[in-house]
């Protein structure tokens, strides 16, 4: 459904990455691995159209991206930003309904349909009870799961989370990577970008390891998540263990 | 009844009480009877005993300025709230973009050059609208900013430029009747508001309105961060233009009218925001029903405290400094 060719990516003036390829179908999860400041939110910026590709192909069900409207656009890509600040005391309800933007005319207030896809979405991320609570009185683990849910209310066939578990306590994050999981298994595509190799392997099926914009590996986690790559991409010796049943898990080497 | 809807009845019951205040009290008063059978009389257009003198100040001398100040501080309430969403910041006022100040400017060019009370007007909603488009143009060209920014930044310097313009006119200007003129319109005032200006100024503010109340639900993304808002299906871009062209709308018509009246814009909006919550549509009608209710307090207060007229701009601020800090000291951080 996602098709990427070839793509050089940047700010206006400013190209900071090139030449990645790679096509994400239906269902499947990619984990987007890289140090900081490495383009991977510029290069999520780019796949949302938030940023002008500078060159190669980004294809949405093999049309043009940049021949789509921001309202065609946003019915079938949802996006997580990295974090949010609330500037006012909107409820967790009302951030929700945000999602259906798209799917509502230019005059339109939401309709009970609109309402019940908020409220379901809510109800899946175990947010219910939230509802009516102001989006900048919530823990920050809550908000993050409120940016899930606004995306989910698009109806998207394809997720953009932008380091989802940046904030989240360690409970969090695995039920963020938990309800990823899920998601994938209804048929959504997700992308997402994380600091921790380890989730790759709990719940991704490719990895992009991205280096000053460009590709460094791209494949299987077991594939390419190697201490040669890691060492390579952070700068520190990390080994790569496998586990008892299954799965592996990348334990860094300290004072060695 | 929940206590939302509780909130309107009790803001719409005190604006009719206000506005039936309003016409009975001054110089010449008039029972609040008089004033019901006066309306009685105009609604069915039969006719009433009541002498003449009652039913001049009621239609010509007071209801134009009544329903000039509901009519303002409406436009300014409707306008704050706008900015104050779009702006993602609870203390904007109307004048960010310099709409006030390039009214001015183009007010005190109509004074200086001595033109009629409406070339003065018409100076005063043009200059409001060009200030606001140069702002707009530019700002929108800075790119490499955050467009928000880019936009308060050039706000705040164009109005520094237009403001040093007026001082550079004032101290031009003739001192025995130019001066006191400029003066007078930069204070604000509703004492010489004529059917005629009410003709002109209503028409426009909800010219302005209009697109507000239709956009009422999609307003409020402007309040997400822009990379949000695209995401989710809205040409910011777009949007916010036509937000800033309504909102400077209804600004420059009130402002032409009445002059500078200060405060309404920023203090009525982020008290019915502590009221009902920042959500445009429920906020929207709020808001200007405080800001009619507020500003036709102040001014029928000017006109009756003293046996002269104290400029509204003068006791909006003297009312809007304590109060706006009493709310700042009780807001915690959401809004």
């Amino acid at each position: 459904m996602l098709k990427v060719e070839s793509l050089a990516f940047g700010f206006p003036g400013r190209t900071i990455g090139r030449d990645v390829s790679f096509a994400l179908g239906a269902g499947e999860v990619m984990c987007v691995l890289g140090p900081n400041g490495g383009g991977k939110t510029t290069l999520f910026r780019t796949i949302l159209g938030l940023l002008a590709a500078h060159d190669g192909k980004l294809l949405l069900d093999e049309k043009p991206l940049a021949s789509l409207s921001r309202q065609e656009i946003a019915r079938s890509i949802g996006y997580v930003p990295q974090g949010h600040t609330g500037y006012f005391a909107y409820t967790v309800r009302d951030f929700g309904l945000r999602g259906r933007t798209a799917h509502m005319g230019i005059f339109s207030t939401p309709s009970k349909k609109d309402f019940e896809v908020a409220e379901r979405v809510l109800a899946s991320l175990g947010m219910a009870h939230l509802a009516g609570r102001p989006i900048t009185e919530v823990s920050g683990g809550e908000r993050q799961l409120a940016l899930v849910a606004r995306a989910l209310a698009q109806e998207p066939r394809l997720l953009v989370l932008d380091e989802p578990t940046a904030s989240l306590d360690f409970g969090n994050q695995v039920r963020v990577l938990e309800r990823i999981a899920g998601l994938a298994r209804t048929g959504i595509s997700i992308l997402f970008s994380s600091h921790a190799p380890d989730h790759a392997f709990l719940c991704a099926q490719r990895a992009l390891l991205l280096a000053e914009g460009r590709t460094l590996e791209i494949g299987t986690p077991r594939e390419v998540i190697r201490a040669d790559t890691l060492q390579r991409l952070y700068g520190v010796s990390v080994q790569v263990l496998p586990l008892a049943g299954g799965g592996h898990t990348c334990l860094p080497a300290i004072g060695k | 009844m929940n206590s939302r809807a509780l909130t309107y009845v009790l803001a719409a019951g005190a604006l009719l009480g206000l506005t039936a205040l309003a016409f009975a009290v001054g110089r010449y008063p008039v029972s609040l009877g008089e004033i019901f059978s006066l309306l009685i009389a105009k609604v069915t257009g039969s006719s009433h005993s009541l002498p003449a003198n009652v039913e001049t100040v009621v239609m010509q001398v007071r209801g134009p300025r009544v329903l000039a100040a509901l009519v303002v501080g409406a436009a300014l309430a409707a306008a704050g709230t706008a900015y104050q969403g779009m702006f993602r910041n609870p203390l904007v006022s109307p004048d960010i973009l310099g709409v006030s100040t390039g009214a001015a400017l183009g007010a005190v060019l109509g004074i200086f050059f001595s033109q009629g009370i409406i070339f003065i007007q018409l100076f005063a909603f043009a200059g409001g609208l060009a200030a606001v488009g140069l702002v707009y143009w530019i700002g929108s060209r800075l790119r490499g900013h955050d467009p928000l920014l880019a936009l308060v930044l050039t706000g705040v310097v164009i109005g520094t430029l237009l403001g040093s313009a007026i001082a550079l006119l004032k101290y031009l200007a003739d001192p025995y009747n130019q001066l006191p003129a400029i003066t007078y319109w930069l204070l604000g005032s509703l004492a010489s508001i004529s059917p005629r200006d009410l003709g002109l100024a209503a028409p426009l503010a909800l010219l302005g309105l209009a697109p507000m109340l239709l956009l009422r639900w999609r307003m409020n993304l402007l309040a997400l961060p822009d990379d949000e808002a695209r995401a989710l299906g809205v040409d910011t871009r777009k949007l916010r233009t036509v937000v800033v062209t309504a909102a400077t709308l209804m600004t420059a018509a009130a402002v032409a009218v009445s002059g500078i009246i200060g405060w309404v814009g920023l203090l009525i909006p982020h008290a019915a925001r502590l009221l009902v919550g920042p959500d445009i549509g429920r906020l929207l009608p709020l808001a200007m029903l405080l800001g009619a209710a507020f500003l036709l307090a102040v001014d029928t207060l000017c006109r009756t405290i003293a046996t002269i007229e104290v400029p509204p701009g003068v006791l909006t601020a003297l009312i809007g400094t304590p109060f706006f800090l009493w709310l700042f000291a009780l807001a915690r951080r959401s809004w």
